[in-house]
């Protein structure tokens, strides 16, 4: 960031998007932003339940099922993070 | 119709000729000032004729005269006569950085008394192990208080007996009183033989008065008054390195200084002769004085004793030095330092030596036996018994003479250039140090002393670090500041809190210190105290001392700051920590400190929870000790009430059992603050909680037959609070209960208790249960009887308690009581009096209305206001107009007979002298005139329009736009076909009055004429219209909103009457002038008219005019789209592939402010046309706009970025998304910033939208990438 961008609204509005989780920034990696994605795909799922009776329907489990499967997903969603590849 | 239109041609171009020359379109290029700002055509409109000296005016003789005559008796220009002028070093507008001791009061100011107590023992880190004899525990802590309640009682019993001897004595004493003064005059000489010829001499030479020739030689009376001073602890022995006053650093801490400062010649100090020259002193001592009898009571040289001619007045000197003369001190009546304050006011300075003082005082106390032993070794050493004949000296006078001087006798020795000290001019302050006041000397000297670092121990070169980072706070520039206070908390548990505070505490006790310099100090605080957390225990009640007195600070934002420090410095310290270092406060024996402990106590439950301190409360208020201790203890629950408020409600019940045997107390004074405590409670917990209140309800009623006074009133206060709380059953028997008393007490000559009566009253009259008829019977006669009597209206707080009081008895027995009772004063002669009566009947009839009152008593009423209203001489706060308002508007139709009385009395009014009396005139008809249209009274109306129309040549801005608004008032109502004098005469008469730059007059003028241009343009012709329209293009740049608003309204208005071409064209014209602040206000207009007149009609003028190709007149068209499309939101689809073109040539220009204002039209464009079918257009946009966001201008960026966010609104979020993901991963850094930041508002805007839309990933050896769920299909 420029000295000059330190102060002005543009900062602002980066720190305010910071506050939000599952943001992200120059330096996220290909893990971070998917298990974003994943868990963003979990939440909206497990909010509409329009969607959750779909689900419940195709896999022939209880919707209260579906949504504790989901919520369970969430935690770790896409398996652990991968080794850092040292640079 | 042709012809009309060409002549309206001729004037538009006239007028436009006429503004070109006037603005003189200057080239881009060029610079040129917003000449219409700064010149003084502003002031036009202004009267220029008011004589600007008293000699102009006597020139031209008798017409003159007769003209200041007039003028004299105006009172309306005041505000224009006070404008707040710079006074030199304050122009900027800003409040000048005031010290906090110039506004506190003397109770405040005792915060300086207060000793920072050394650290004292944590017994969390020591454990089991016994601490160290030297550090202060809890048990010494206490101890000294005890002692320290003995020292002062004992004290108290000598000074007591003292007094009686001295009044026994005073009969004797008189009859030999002559003989006696000199009797004592010698043997006053008589310890000090050597002064003996120096006085006399001194006294016969009275022309060294001079500080430097006289006292070095002859340490003379008056220097040895002076010496306590700890900076001159060291001048004390007369030796030969003394400095000579004029080569010291001036540090505040000299009394020799505190004579230059203005502040010494406070009364109460005598500044004069202490210090500066002993000559004078010498002739003071010389007159006998009846004082001189003390100073044989005792031997002790009492010098400064006998200085003092009265024993009110305390000369510095005498104030210094209570510890080390305490005989001296208790004859001068002033025992100790703590009662010294409520002698009147002293210096910083003073207050900084007297806090010195004792510090030194306590740090030099003899050494006692333990120290010794174990300062010296066992062997070796032999304790020698002393001389049966030594007495100790106690005196420190006497000490000093008994040093032996040099060289036997004092003469005159050169002193000893010290070449090491500061002169007048402060040393530039070395590596960038900020700049240093003199009092910061005191502090920071050691900063400016040039020894390398190196040579310093660590100790004292972390010392020098905090120091530096201070002064960097406390002085420095805010970027300073900012670095200065991270490395302080940063780096705070390395510098340890003990070289932290130690450093920290004693600035802000500097007397001198300022609002800002204290925040600033205090934030360094708040934000160690988070970092050390429990390493703060042992300095809790160090920091308790500087910080308590913020709690009771005048300023609100300090007592905030005080909440927030002591309240986490109890989550860091904890609770058993901070009672023990608040427990010996509570019984101090200073009010102050006993006051400002239980608000800290407050704070501290507030923070930690009230249950937490419940037991300690509990012990506390049931001390067996100490009453002091009771009271504190009660006082904290009222603290705690007030703080907390409805919080308490879960613990009413225990906090009320605490305290509730308090109502019976042995000590009135804990009785009292019992009683304000509960009363605290209830109003915390209203309305809930009555039953917690049971227990003490007996002993209050019963209390309040039994108590007389301060108590009395404390406990009337508690009941007021608790009966609002009751059932309706209740509230009635109990407010009968206690209406004896209040009734009673309604002679009380005490003004307090006069207060507490009338709110009590209040809030029993207010309680459902109270029935009417029992007020009107058994509280109305005498109520008004004892309160309704002129005394009442003088003071400013009995009048409002009063006028709420009857207001609320009048809700309860209604209107036609409570005016009838008070009708006949609105003729009292008192005008306070009639003011008051006046408010109460305009709430009273506002609330209720006036269907109550009968024929009598409104003819009584009207002529009673009529009354006051033409008698009253001032009236600042309407009081007088509210009310002849409320009550005409109340009475409605009943008014009509009046009306021509009272339209008399205006009209009458109006023509008067003074511009305050027509001003008011002026308003009062903008509040009757709906009410006068009710009663048909058109007619009158519109006498009184052309009586307006006539005075608008009004010379005063603020009278004027009374009138203008009367004048809008009349139009409202009566319409615009009915009015006289006629619009078309009306109109012109306005239109250069729109010039005025006044607010209220350009407000008031805008609003009619926006009135007029609404629903009566066609009484006026095109050509007046335009020439308004010349006129409202400067009002686009008043200040005020409002102002701005009405005038883009008329604008709007104007052109639907007389059709958006002409307007436009100048409009358009006007974009070409030099000044943004024109042009922006023309650009508003344009898409004002634009929104009123249909689109259609002003864009094909509009886009036309951005083939100009003049910068200023295309960004002009671009703004007045942006405009356009936000004000005509989803109208916008019908002009969207119109401009087009024209947005896609603008974002692709190279001109970044082009393209800024395009990105904004297209942000405004795409939300109005969201969701109807205009996507084509938008995505074509986006093609455009999406280059643009690297840009790095910030507004152009933000522009930009909220053109997407339009476009986001508008397209889906897909849209935006696929853009997106090409940068995400970008392998510049650059681009995935950007991305990134683009990608973060979408995703903050839709998240959920977004679930549908992520690109499909795959999933790798151990990470699950892919979404399954959503393959699922049925």
């Amino acid at each position: 960031m420029q000295v000059s961008d330190r102060f002005n609204i543009n900062s602002q509005l980066e720190h305010l998007q910071a506050k939000h989780v599952g943001t992200g920034h120059s330096d996220v990696n290909r893990f971070e932003w998917a298990v974003n994605i994943q868990r963003d795909s979990y939440a909206s799922y497990v909010g509409h339940y329009p969607m959750l009776a779909y689900f419940a329907i195709a896999e022939n489990e209880s919707i209260g099922r579906e949504r504790y499967n989901f919520m369970q997903k969430m935690l770790l969603p896409c398996g652990l993070p991968p080794e850092k590849e040292d640079d | 119709m042709e012809v009309d239109r060409s002549a309206v041609d001729n004037e538009i171009k006239k007028s436009l000729d006429e503004r070109r020359n006037a603005e003189s379109v200057a080239p881009v290029s060029s610079v040129t000032f917003d000449s219409d700002l700064y010149e003084d055509n502003r002031f036009e409109g202004y009267v220029r004729s008011i004589p600007v000296n008293e000699d102009e005016g006597e020139a031209d003789g008798d017409a003159a005269l007769l003209f200041r005559r007039r003028m004299s008796s105006y009172t309306g220009p005041k505000s224009l006569i006070d404008i707040p002028r710079a006074d030199g070093e304050d122009d900027s507008g800003f409040k000048k950085p005031s010290r906090i001791i110039d506004r506190e009061d003397e109770y405040r100011r005792r915060r300086l008394d207060r000793i920072i107590s050394p650290a004292r023992n944590d017994p969390f880190t020591s454990g089991e192990t016994t601490p160290d004899a030297s550090v202060r525990t809890y048990a010494d802590v206490m101890r000294e208080q005890a002692l320290q309640r003995q020292k002062e009682e004992l004290l108290k019993a000598v000074a007591k007996k003292h007094e009686e001897e001295k009044s026994n004595k005073t009969a004797a004493a008189a009859a030999a009183e002559a003989p006696a003064a000199a009797a004592s005059q010698k043997r006053r000489n008589r310890w000090d033989q050597s002064q003996d010829s120096d006085s006399s001499s001194a006294a016969k030479k009275t022309k060294s008065s001079s500080d430097w020739d006289a006292p070095d030689s002859t340490p003379g009376i008056g220097r040895w008054d002076a010496t306590p001073t700890p900076a001159r602890v060291g001048d004390a022995t007369p030796s030969i390195s003394r400095r000579n006053r004029w080569d010291e650093t001036p540090t505040p801490g000299r009394l020799a200084d505190s004579d230059a400062t203005p502040a010494a010649a406070t009364p109460g100090a005598t500044p004069a002769g202490m210090t500066w020259d002993a000559t004078p002193k010498l002739g003071v001592l010389a007159t006998p004085t009846p004082k001189r009898q003390r100073s044989r009571w005792d031997e002790t040289p009492l010098s400064m004793g006998s200085a003092t001619p009265l024993p009110g007045v305390g000369t510095p000197a005498a104030a210094f030095t209570p510890g080390i003369t305490p005989i001296g001190g208790v004859d001068l009546a002033t025992p100790t330092p703590g009662a010294i304050n409520l002698r009147g006011p002293m210096t910083p300075e003073q207050y900084n030596l007297l806090k010195w003082e004792r510090d030194i005082e306590e740090r030099n106390r003899p050494l006692t036996d333990e120290e010794l032993d174990a300062m010296f070794p066992h062997e070796g050493y032999k304790i020698l018994e002393p001389p049966s004949s030594y007495v100790p000296i106690r005196t420190p006078a006497r000490k000093l003479l008994a040093t032996p001087t040099p060289l036997g006798t004092p003469l005159y020795s050169i002193p000893e250039e010290n070449r090491g000290q500061q002169f007048d001019v402060p040393k530039e302050a070395p590596g960038g140090l900020p700049f240093m006041k003199p009092e910061d000397y005191q502090y920071f000297g050691a900063l400016l002393n040039d020894e390398e670092e190196e040579q310093l121990s660590p100790e004292e070169q972390k010392e020098r670090k905090i120091m530096k980072l201070l002064l960097k706070v406390k002085n420095g520039t805010p970027p300073q500041r900012k670095t200065a206070l991270r490395q302080l908390t940063d780096k705070a548990r390395e510098f340890g809190a003990g070289p932290l505070f130690n450093k920290i505490l004693p600035l802000l006790m500097q007397p001198t210190l300022e609002d800002q310099e204290r925040h600033l100090l205090v934030k360094v605080i708040d934000r160690v105290l988070y970092k050390l957390d429990e390493l703060v225990r042992p300095f809790v009640h160090k920091i308790l001392v500087v910080i308590e007195p913020l709690l009771i600070d005048e300023d609100y934002y300090a007592r905030v700051e005080g909440r927030e420090i002591i309240s986490n410095l109890s989550k860091a310290a904890g609770l058993a920590t901070m009672i023990a270092a608040m427990r010996p406060d509570i019984d101090n024996i200073d009010e102050y400190v006993r006051n400002t402990t239980a608000r800290a106590f407050s704070v501290v439950a507030s923070a930690l929870g009230i249950p937490a301190l419940l037991p300690f409360l509990k012990a506390v208020c049931q001390s067996k000790k100490s009453w002091q201790a009771r009271h504190t203890g009660i006082k904290i629950v009222q603290q705690i009430a007030i703080l907390m408020g409805c919080a308490v409600l879960p613990h009413l019940r225990s906090l009320v059992e605490i305290i509730e045997h308090g109502l019976s107390d042995e000590n009135q004074k804990v009785r009292t603050i019992t009683a304000l405590s509960l009363a605290a409670l209830a109003e915390a917990a209203a309305p809930y909680g009555i039953e917690s209140f049971d227990s003490v309800l007996k002993p209050l009623w019963k209390g309040i037959r039994s108590h007389r006074g301060k108590v009395l009133a404390a406990f009337l206060k508690a009941i007021g609070f608790i009966i609002p709380l009751m059932d309706a059953l209740y509230a009635s028997y109990y407010t009968k209960e206690v209406m004896v008393i209040l009734i009673r007490e309604f002679q009380s000559p005490d003004e307090e208790m006069k207060k507490i009566v009338l709110k009590v009253v209040k809030q029993c009259v207010s309680t459902e249960g109270v029935e009417a008829d029992y007020i009107r019977n058994d509280i109305l006669p005498e109520f008004f009887r004892n309160f309704w009597v002129r005394r009442m209206a003088l003071d400013r707080r009995n009048y409002k308690q009063l006028v709420d009081t009857t207001v609320e008895i009048a809700n309860k027995v209604g209107v036609a009581d409570i005016v009838g009772r008070i009708v006949e004063d609105l003729k009292d002669e008192s005008e306070p009096y009639r003011r008051m009566v006046m408010e109460t009947i305009e709430k009273v009839v506002s609330n209720l209305g006036a269907s109550d009152i009968d024929a009598r008593l409104e003819e009584l009423l009207i002529d009673g206001i009529l009354y006051a209203f033409q008698e009253q001489t001032s009236d600042d706060a309407n009081v007088m107009l509210n009310g002849f308002g409320a009550v005409v508007n109340a009475l409605g139709q009943r008014v009509k007979p009046y009306l021509p009385q009272i339209c008399g009395t205006i009209k009458w009014r109006l023509n008067n002298k003074s511009a305050k009396v027509r001003q008011q005139a002026a308003d009062l008809i903008s509040r009757i005139a709906v009410v006068m249209k009710q009663c048909h009274e058109e007619q009158l109306m519109g006498h009184l329009g052309v009586v307006l129309y006539e005075y608008l040549g009004e010379e005063y801005p603020e009278v004027l736009g009374s009138i203008l608004g009367a004048l809008k008032a009349i139009v409202n109502v009566i319409g615009m076909t009915k009015m006289t004098p006629p619009i078309k005469d009306l109109l012109p008469r306005l239109t250069p009055i729109l010039k005025n730059r006044h607010e209220k007059v350009q407000e008031n003028c805008i609003d009619l004429v926006g009135r007029i241009a609404d629903r009566g343009a066609e009484f006026v012709p095109a050509r007046e219209w335009m020439r308004i329209c010349f006129e409202l293009l400067e009002m686009l740049k008043a200040h005020k909103k409002g102002i701005r608003r009405a005038t883009v309204n008329t604008f709007g208005y104007i052109a639907k009457a007389i059709g958006p071409q002409d307007v436009l064209a100048t409009l358009l014209n006007n974009l070409k002038v030099q000044e943004r602040q024109n042009r922006v206000c023309t650009t508003v207009a344009i898409a004002i008219v634009a929104e009123t007149c249909s689109p259609f009609t002003v864009l094909p003028a509009l886009m036309n005019e951005y083939r100009v190709p003049e910068l200023n007149v295309q960004n002009g068209v671009l703004k007045s789209l942006s405009f356009l499309f936000e004000y005509i939101g989803e109208m916008g689809k019908d002009y969207i592939y119109a401009v087009t073109p024209l947005l896609e040539d603008a974002l692709m220009d190279r001109d970044l402010v082009h393209r800024q204002t395009a990105a904004s039209a297209v942000k405004h464009l795409a939300l109005g046309v969201a969701g109807l079918g205009c996507e084509d257009a938008l995505i074509h946009l986006l093609n455009y706009v999406w280059p643009n966001i690297f840009e790095t201008s910030p507004h152009v960026i933000n522009a930009v970025m909220e053109a997407i966010e339009g476009l986001r609104v508008a397209l889906g979020p897909a849209v935006i998304l696929n853009y997106c993901l090409q940068g995400l991963f970008h392998p510049a850094r650059k681009v995935r910033e950007v991305y990134w930041k683009i990608y973060n508002s979408l995703y903050i805007g839709a998240q959920d939208a977004l679930v549908a839309f992520y690109p499909m990933l795959n999933d790798e050896e151990n990470n699950i990438y892919s979404r399954p769920e959503l393959m699922m299909f049925l």
